[in-house]
């Protein structure tokens, strides 16, 4: 794989400029996922601040072009392991966005029926084997699944997803490590938003060039601009084709986070020059402006799309209010998938043994 | 039946489950070529060959999450983790992946998939190669945590264990792998969350599991030669789910009970023990839940001192001596 001669800005980025990569159709088609991911993130804030959604709320505003770019480039039986925030791969991976909308709002349409939150999305369908929130968790088990892929002679390939701040914990090189030693079908994308929670890349990372860690395992990796789908689309295919060569790799997207850490997090730690570069840099701003330069995208299309995509989520929204909370009898359903003697059913309230049962020993 | 050893039978067991089932693979540090630390693999890396039998780097974090990946798929993996001590490097994927991955999808993905792992002191080993920690794992809903003390419960809770769509931890211990016992030829997995009655007795319950099971039986055995005492031991087998009821049913029978454990005594194995007896047979009890478990230092290497900190069958006896004094006194 090629690495860029130079690193992609995260900021100002030019809206226009490669000659088209995808088909016109095509290019809609990720456009019309963009804005549709844009407008469930904020549906999703908006819910958040409703306290409709509870816990953790980690959004992809600002990542759409890598989100869509990399979900297109994937097979429909090929596996994708990706961290906490994760509800716009369930989307582009075809997920009902109620039923990503009824998780957060912890409901039993939810796509882990309640059980996860907006962290841990998982549908065995389409293969999303789960959104982990415990940073870098995922990337031995997306190894693993690899391994799995690998012993079972498939050829499938696996895609974990990890944020720049995961790169720097020991799993990451633990596993890039036995990926490489083992040639293992996978492709490990790091989507570098430049921040984890408040600290920069070049703050926590000795090798901010996040993709050159590869190196150290042998394995070939490259840098894209993450702002961009199409160059994303077309470096994830390569990346893909080569994982499932019996290649592991590794693929850097540099994009920007819009928004803080969570919906909670206002950004302070950001200055002003520096949250003006992201806007700048809009993606989703970005390819419409392209499109339209192509003369793909035009006012009456841009605004169909808007109101198509404005339904959807609003439907999303209605959905999710309406999907039952879960009942509390089930409370003890998932805990061990073969069922087991002496299992606890015990609710926090109530005594090991019945009341009085200690009681009537003889005197 | 068959005489032999816990190793041999904890080896045949994986043999056979790897020619019962090709998902069934083994994985972990020096398990193939060298043939594992403790020899429990012995001769599979030559019969199964590589794919069936994976030598991996040290990097215990990487590749019991790569085991709990591969389950998630469909795979059976069988962890070895060289002793229990390294399985603190794999703690988050234990604890937070493995353990969490079917409730915390909505049971959508199983983790069948098998940590054997040994614990134990008295090997000179030092402080950090000789706890028991197993309570780090027994303490988390999720797990299930078993604990043979002979051969016979090594190849049933193994089988168990195996078959299981759980994650479930096995673990073996140091001193016990030379020991003998009598093992069944046919394949009888053990029903995980029970204990056993291991002797039945009709003066004093004594709980226990691991080594501490198989000490409970010795002191039984020297008291009832030595003072005409009849000692009912329980071996509790399943430490994650716990089987409350047996451990209650012994108490309400013999009306006291002492608790052996290797692990440290605050918070132990044991203060979950006696809690639940308090729990379940108040009324019963003639004396207080005794408990013998490990002085809580970080176990030195000296012989001398190695020795004075781990619970011994002479400290099994003594306790169980003066809590039948404790009851004479009351009665």
């Amino acid at each position: 794989m090629p690495s860029p001669a130079g690193a992609p800005t995260r900021g100002g980025a030019p809206a226009t400029g490669p000659d088209p990569v995808l088909d016109d159709e095509p290019a809609l088609r990720l456009y019309r996922q963009m804005v549709l991911i844009r407008r469930f993130e904020e549906r999703a804030a908006r819910a958040y601040t409703e306290a409709k959604v509870g816990g953790y709320c980690h959004l992809n505003l600002g990542e759409e072009a890598t989100v869509v770019a990399l979900m297109a480039a994937l097979d429909r039986t090929d596996y994708l392991f990706t961290n906490y925030r994760e509800h716009g791969y369930a989307i582009a991976r075809g997920i009902d966005p109620g039923r990503v909308m009824a998780e957060l709002y912890g409901r039993t349409d939810g796509v882990s029926r309640g059980w996860g939150g907006s962290m841990h999305l998982f549908d065995v369908e389409s293969r999303l084997m789960g959104g982990y929130g415990i940073v870098g968790g995922q990337i031995p088990l997306a190894t693993g699944a690899a391994l799995a892929i690998d012993y079972r002679d498939d050829d499938q390939v696996v895609m974990c997803l990890m944020g720049d701040g995961a790169t720097n914990i020991g799993a990451f090189h633990e596993s890039l490590n036995l990926a490489a030693l083992w040639n293992l079908p996978i492709v490990y994308v790091v989507v570098n938003n430049g921040r984890g929670m408040g600290t920069s890349v070049e703050q926590a990372s000795a090798e901010p060039e996040l993709f050159r860690r590869a190196s150290s395992y042998r394995m070939p990796s490259s840098r894209v601009d993450g702002n961009d789908p199409e160059a994303v689309y077309e470096a994830a295919i390569e990346a893909i084709g080569t994982a499932r060569s019996g290649q592991p790799c590794l693929l850097e997207t540099v994009s920007g986070r819009l928004k803080g850490h969570s919906v909670v997090d206002p950004a302070k730690y950001r200055d002003r020059a520096e949250t003006e570069a992201l806007m700048a840099a809009d993606p989703v701003a970005a390819f419409a402006a392209r499109l339209r330069e192509r003369g793909v995208l035009g006012d009456a299309l841009s605004a169909e799309i808007d109101s198509e995509v404005t339904t959807v989520v609003e439907a999303a929204a209605a959905f999710a209010e309406a999907s039952p909370l879960p009942d509390v009898a089930t409370l003890f359903d998932h805990t061990y998938a073969t069922p087991v003697r002496n299992d606890s059913r015990r609710l926090p309230g109530q005594p090991l043994f019945p009341i009085g049962a200690s009681m009537g020993a003889p005197a | 039946m068959t005489l032999i050893s816990y190793r041999q039978a904890l080896h045949d067991t994986l043999r056979s489950e790897m020619h019962r089932d090709d998902r069934v693979f083994l994985i972990g540090e020096e398990i193939g070529l060298f043939e594992g630390s403790y020899k429990i693999t012995a001769g599979l890396l030559a019969e199964f060959g590589p794919r069936r039998v994976r030598d991996t780097p040290i990097a215990e974090e990487g590749f019991t999450g790569a085991a709990i990946g591969a389950a998630m798929l469909g795979l059976r993996p069988v962890v070895e983790i060289m002793t229990i001590n390294f399985s603190l490097l794999a703690l988050d994927q234990i604890v937070n992946h493995a353990a969490k991955i079917y409730g915390m999808f909505g049971g959508q993905a199983r983790v069948p998939m098998v940590i054997r792992t040994p614990g134990g002191g008295g090997q000179q080993l030092g402080a950090t190669h000789s706890q028991n920690i197993e309570l780090y794992y027994a303490f988390v809903p999720g797990m299930k945590v078993v604990a043979p003390s002979t051969p016979a419960d090594a190849k049933a809770l193994m089988l168990a264990a195996v078959r299981d769509d759980d994650p479930v931890l096995v673990l073996e211990n140091l001193a016990l792998y030379n020991t003998k016992g009598e093992v069944p030829d046919e394949d009888l997995p053990a029903d995980i969350g029970t204990a056993a009655v291991t002797r039945e007795g009709a003066d004093i319950t004594v709980v226990a599991y691991s080594r501490m099971a198989a000490v409970a039986l010795r002191a039984a055995e020297e008291l009832a030669a030595t003072d005409g005492i009849d000692v009912e031991v329980v071996d509790l087998r399943s430490l994650r789910p716990l089987d409350r009821e047996t451990v209650i049913a012994s108490v309400r029978k013999t009306n006291c009970a002492v608790v052996l454990e290797d692990d440290w005594l605050t918070y132990g194995i044991g203060a979950e023990v006696a809690a639940s007896i308090s729990d379940g047979a108040f009324d019963w009890l003639d004396a207080p839940v005794r408990r013998v478990a490990m002085a809580e230092v970080p176990l030195p290497y000296s012989k001398p001192l190695e020795t004075a900190a781990l619970p011994s069958t002479d400290d099994a006896i003594t306790a169980i001596r003066q809590t039948l004094d404790a009851v004479a006194r009351r009665r």
